[in-house]
């Protein structure tokens, strides 16, 4: 039996346009054997949810630099668990302040990345998630 | 696979399709016994293959004329899988189609599928077909298969596609390019896509000159290609089938032309359902399925009938050049009769 690809989705909600970050990510992703599926800029929660579920993901990867982190998180995880993804792991990436973090943790999101982060640590958290959760 | 989600799926529970194309795609037990219960209902659907060079709009393309199509008076629902490269060093890959496809996202009658070329079994062509029988039996109307537009297996896929649309754009080289391309082979349909960008027109004509030209005096795959009314059907020519590729422009960042564009696969889609031309493709289709499935069946029983040794030393031999692969064979096979029967 061929081996399951890990799929990741790579998302940017909200209104703030830049997704070096996220490219970045996806990059890293691909380069250790991933199936990254990148949606763009400006995604509605909606849109994101709509797109794991076609995609039939492991992994969501959000990535927001926008401050508006604790308004559209908690939306993006509803959404993925009315949708019957619960089993969906979520990662968070961008500028986000300490504070903020627990409360994120505690919303169901995985790990949250700030500026500086190694990529490859992500990948074998991802790595990590993924089969614990199979 | 349950049957549970088999009937999910065929009610139109989207989360039972995406994991039963995931199963299918990853080519496992449960994904094998999906497609058997799923078959029997297949066979309904219009694929649509669009090909064409990187960079010229498929994807922006293919989001335009999905829009457009579920505008048709039944409110069709549509299927589209996108395929895009593994990187064969790392098995990785970065699938960024529906950027280009964010304004389908809202509508639920239409679902797209991001699929790396990773190749497993049985190459990217059939498994391409294999995810497109669970959208046929989760009741998809159209299927649009998006392809990269190079090489041999873009090829297949388009020929397992009802109808092939061949996207060009503007500036892209020179004339020799689409002929040495063999793209008037494929193409069901011809599009000039970035038709606002410079030297559209000449594209076009261009195109409309090969075609005539491929009319005239050369014999295409199939023979669906032909002027029949103004020229002369050669003796050794097969029969045309009447359908002559219209040479299109569109311009698919706003949408221009795309309505002729959904009109002509349509038009196309009915053509070949007139012409009979519909159940020969399915035919053909089947019978290409059958041979490959028998050639790697019958490959995988051989193997295991010979032991892991006995090939050893075959090899061995052919790489000493005491034997010739020709004769290896012989060998492997008859070891094979004389052990078994």
């Amino acid at each position: 039996m061929p081996e399951k690809k890990i799929r990741v989705l790579v998302a940017k909600p909200g209104l703030d346009g830049h997704d070096r970050g996220a490219k970045v990510i996806a990059r890293a992703l691909r380069d250790d054997g991933m199936e990254v599926i990148y949606t763009g800029l400006r995604q509605t929660p909606e849109m994101i949810a709509e797109a794991a579920l076609q995609e039939d993901v492991d992994v969501v990867g959000l990535s927001i630099l926008s401050g508006a982190h604790n308004a559209l998180v908690p939306q993006i995880i509803q959404e993925l668990k009315e949708n019957g993804q619960d089993n969906i792991v979520v990662f968070l990436g961008g500028i986000i302040p300490e504070d903020d973090i627990d409360g994120l943790l505690k919303q169901g999101v995985h790990k949250v990345y700030g500026p500086g982060t190694d990529t490859r640590e992500v990948c074998k958290d991802i790595r990590e998630a993924v089969s614990a959760e199979a | 696979m349950p049957a549970e989600q088999i009937s999910e799926l065929r009610k139109g529970n989207r989360l039972a399709l995406s994991r039963i194309l995931s199963q299918i795609e990853a080519g496992t037990a449960k994904g094998d016994q999906a497609l058997e219960a799923l078959f029997p209902y297949t066979g309904q659907a219009h694929k649509i293959g669009i090909t064409g060079p990187p960079g010229s709009g498929k994807s922006t393309l293919v989001n335009a004329l999905a829009r457009q199509l579920r505008t048709l008076e039944s409110h069709p629902k549509v299927a589209i899988i996108a395929v895009d490269p593994t990187s064969p060093f790392t098995g990785g890959a970065i699938l960024g189609d529906r950027v280009r496809m964010q304004d389908l996202q809202g509508d639920k009658g239409i679902f797209i599928r991001s699929m790396a070329s990773r190749g497993a079994l049985g190459g990217l062509a059939s498994q391409t077909e294999m995810l497109s029988q669970a959208f046929d039996a989760a009741g998809y109307e159209y299927i649009i298969i998006e392809t990269v537009g190079a090489g041999q297996s873009e090829v297949d896929i388009v020929n397992l596609a009802h109808t092939t649309i061949v996207v060009d754009v503007p500036g892209m080289g020179d004339d020799i390019q689409s002929i040495k391309a063999g793209i008037l082979e494929i193409a069901d349909i011809l599009v000039v896509n970035k038709a606002d960008h410079l030297g559209a027109d000449q594209s076009v004509k261009h195109l409309q000159t090969m075609i005539a030209m491929g009319y005239r005096g050369l014999r295409y795959a199939g023979g669906k290609h032909r002027l029949s009314e103004t020229m002369p059907q050669k003796q050794d020519e097969p029969e045309p089938s009447g359908w002559i590729p219209p040479v299109l422009k569109t311009i698919a960042f706003d949408g221009t032309g795309v309505d002729k564009l959904a009109e002509e696969v349509v038009k196309h889609g009915k053509h070949l359902k007139e012409t009979g031309l519909w159940a020969e493709k399915a035919e053909s289709a089947i019978t290409e399925t059958l041979r490959k499935l028998m050639i790697s069946t019958l490959y995988k029983r051989w193997r295991q009938t010979i032991p892991e040794e006995e090939l050893e030393n075959i090899v061995n031999q052919v790489l000493e050049r005491t034997l010739h692969p020709h004769q290896a064979i012989q060998q492997l096979l008859s070891y094979n009769k004389n052990t078994t029967h």
